[in-house]
């Protein structure tokens, strides 16, 4: 196992090493500058800025020198959003609703989508089934900005249940975001517990515990929903990725001011240092998700361990 | 047990002699793969169904465009922000050209003198929406077909290469593949938008960038189960080349999962498609998708519903149809997999 981890480990270096490359170098192509009204200002002007900034030295000095910045965790500095903050600063100071609302949909969606799950194998071909199955299938195929904005017109808008956007009523401001992002999780759980209910449901020992006369909500959460979640563990990774993605868009829907928002609003104005910043911090978030779901899978079902050692 | 034989009357049993001319006959015409598979698919009422709608979200994107009076660019002001409105269907109460003006309901086109009808509504500069929104289906749909069929194209290649050579050659190619497929997508889609100018060339190019290594590692898996069989040790004996091995022996066993894949990775390219337009990422005006309808419609959510509506719900169809037909051909091709 801890050879295991520790090639994982290595491999993830690889991959952020090589994240980091290709995002410096893509910053340093790409077309439009980060210094605000860069075309008014005088050559010699712009110079003075570029020295400021350290844009002036040379490729390979700004890419060892970012590199290493890397290593201690300095991302660099905003150059036109936030007049020379430190991008980790205002990741951090952004962190906050981004990860409430991720929080709020993962638990949220997850949970409900087992419930549903669970009873649908429960009530197999019943129309509480056929319903559960029609909830996953939208839950999957409706984007999640789709989703956010019809919650936002609906709820927000024609009802005034909830605050239509902005972050300023604390709590109620993140049920509408939250539900949005939930529903993916949601709809996936839902599909996942089903699927391995049932197979559980239909496995010797379930029939063993049938036979020795256990009730049937016994057998339900006993036997048969502890061994069907260990497998949901798997999705965890796939469903991180879709929260994440959601959320750029989620948080632009309610104007919540977190690590989404902030992404595409530096892409529009190209602050290249907190393009790359975010890039990496989700490259690191999302590496990270994946190993631990791995890991933990391999804790959890000594089986798998074995073909994940060679593999 | 013999006495009680002999105490049966006569003529109880029959003997029943095996005739070997018939013994060998097959009493059902033989099924190919691909026929059961249809049969399997044609149980499935969802999938059946799915595939209806998508033929005719197909042509209504082909026609649409066509049968529409208006040109999906030409804009006429005067006719600016008109909800739907569809002959017949008016009478019902809904797609009756109503919509609200200062708080009150009032038919808009009497209001401002519209004669024609615009079944779909029109947009904030007086676009029709109707051949708008097939347009913009027209281009969705080329997008993640062109995708699909780049992914699956150098996915197949790679992964066949990589599961078929095995060895050296599989270890170096899976090494990169594992690095590749820790960079997260989303992070690559929009690293290659933003350096490539936005259009449909390059979103199609920075879906495939990294989308095939998902292809090439099943293909690989499945050449790697396939190509240790019987069946191709003996089409190697009898001195088959690789490449008649390939295409006639693994490639028919490993169509089933290249198509099964396929069909999820069209949906997944809609969505990111459209989900780069709705971060200003996508097409530039005035080509238009189903993302970039969505997002100029979303601007106007709190006034004109329709505009974000329809697109929304067409986006919304595909997406279900197409996440339908996959599970159904996976069930279909695939009886083991099925959950």
């Amino acid at each position: 196992m801890a050879r295991y981890i520790g090639k994982r480990i290595i491999y993830m270096v690889i991959t952020l090493a090589l994240i980091a490359t290709f995002t410096f170098f893509l910053m340093k192509i790409l077309p439009g500058s980060p210094i605000a009204s860069a075309d008014k200002l005088s050559p010699e002007q712009r110079a003075v800025v570029e020295a400021r900034y350290g844009l002036d030295r040379p490729l390979p000095v700004q890419y060892f020198d970012y590199m290493f910045g890397l290593l201690q965790g300095d991302l660099g500095v905003s150059i036109n959003q936030f007049k020379g903050a430190d991008v980790t600063d205002v990741i951090l100071s952004r962190m906050g609703p981004s990860a409430q609302i991720g929080f709020q949909g993962m638990v949220l969606g997850t949970v409900l989508g087992i419930l549903l799950g669970m009873v649908a194998a429960l009530r197999q071909n019943t129309w509480v089934d056929y319903s559960s199955t029609v909830v996953a299938i939208i839950g999957i195929s409706i984007p999640s900005f789709v989703f956010a904005s019809m919650l936002q017109y609906s709820l927000g808008l024609k009802l005034g249940w909830f605050p239509v956007a902005l972050w300023k009523d604390g709590f109620m401001s993140s049920v509408l975001p939250s539900i949005a992002l939930a529903m993916f999780p949601l709809a996936t759980a839902a599909r996942f517990i089903r699927t391995e209910m049932i197979e559980v449901l239909g496995s010797d020992y379930i029939t063993l515990a049938k036979a020795k006369g256990a009730s049937g909500a016994e057998i339900a959460f006993k036997h048969a929903f502890r061994n069907a979640l260990i497998p949901l563990i798997t999705v965890l990774g796939p469903m991180a990725v879709a929260i994440l993605t959601g959320s750029l868009v989620v948080e632009q829907i309610f104007a919540i001011p977190g690590i989404g928002e902030q992404f595409v609003k530096s892409i529009m104005v190209s602050d290249f240092s907190i393009i790359m910043g975010t890039t990496i911090f989700f490259s690191v978030f999302l590496i990270l998700v994946i190993l631990i779901v791995d890991i933990l899978y391999g804790i959890i079902d000594p089986r798998i361990r074995l073909s994940g050692g060679k593999g | 047990m013999t006495q009680n034989y002999d105490n049966l009357p006569q003529g109880s049993f029959d003997r029943i002699t095996r005739d070997t001319e018939k013994a060998e006959r097959i009493s059902k015409p033989s099924v190919s793969f691909w026929q059961d598979a249809w049969r399997r698919l044609k149980k499935n009422k969802g999938a059946i169904f799915s595939l209806i709608l998508f033929g005719l979200i197909v042509i209504m994107a082909l026609l649409g465009p066509v049968i529409s009076p208006y040109s999906p660019n030409s804009q006429t002001i005067t006719h600016a922000n008109l909800p739907p409105k569809i002959p017949v269907i008016e009478n019902l109460g809904i797609f009756d050209g109503v919509g609200t003006l200062g708080g009150k309901e009032v038919d808009l086109y009497e209001m401002k003198n519209v004669e024609q009808n615009y079944w779909f509504g029109t947009d904030g500069l007086g676009r029709d929406m109707f051949s708008r929104v097939w347009k913009g289906t027209q281009v969705s749909l080329f997008i993640a077909f062109a995708a699909a069929a780049i992914d699956m194209l150098i996915g197949v290649i790679y992964g066949g290469i990589s599961g078929y050579f095995g060895g050296r050659v599989d270890d170096i190619m899976q090494r990169i593949v594992e690095i590749l497929t820790g960079i997260p997508n989303l992070v690559v889609v929009i690293l290659f938008i933003m350096i490539m100018d936005p259009g449909i060339l390059a979103i199609i190019i920075a879906l495939t960038i990294t989308g095939w290594t998902g292809m090439s590692r099943v293909v690989r898996g499945q050449v790697l189960k396939y190509k240790s069989q019987e069946f191709v040790l003996a089409a190697r004996t009898l001195g088959a080349t690789d490449g008649r091995i390939i295409w006639k022996h693994l490639m028919p066993n490993v169509l089933g999962v290249i198509i099964i894949n396929t069909m999820f990775t069209i949906p997944g390219a809609i969505f990111f498609e459209a989900f780069l337009s709705f971060i200003g990422l996508g097409l530039q005006a005035p080509d238009a998708s189903l993302g970039t309808l969505i997002n100029d419609g979303y601007k106007l959510i709190q006034y004109q519903p329709h505009i974000i509506a329809i697109p929304a719900f067409v986006l919304s169809l595909i997406m279900i149809a197409f996440n339908l037909i996959g599970d159904g051909l996976r069930d279909a091709l695939d009886p083991k997999m099925k959950d």
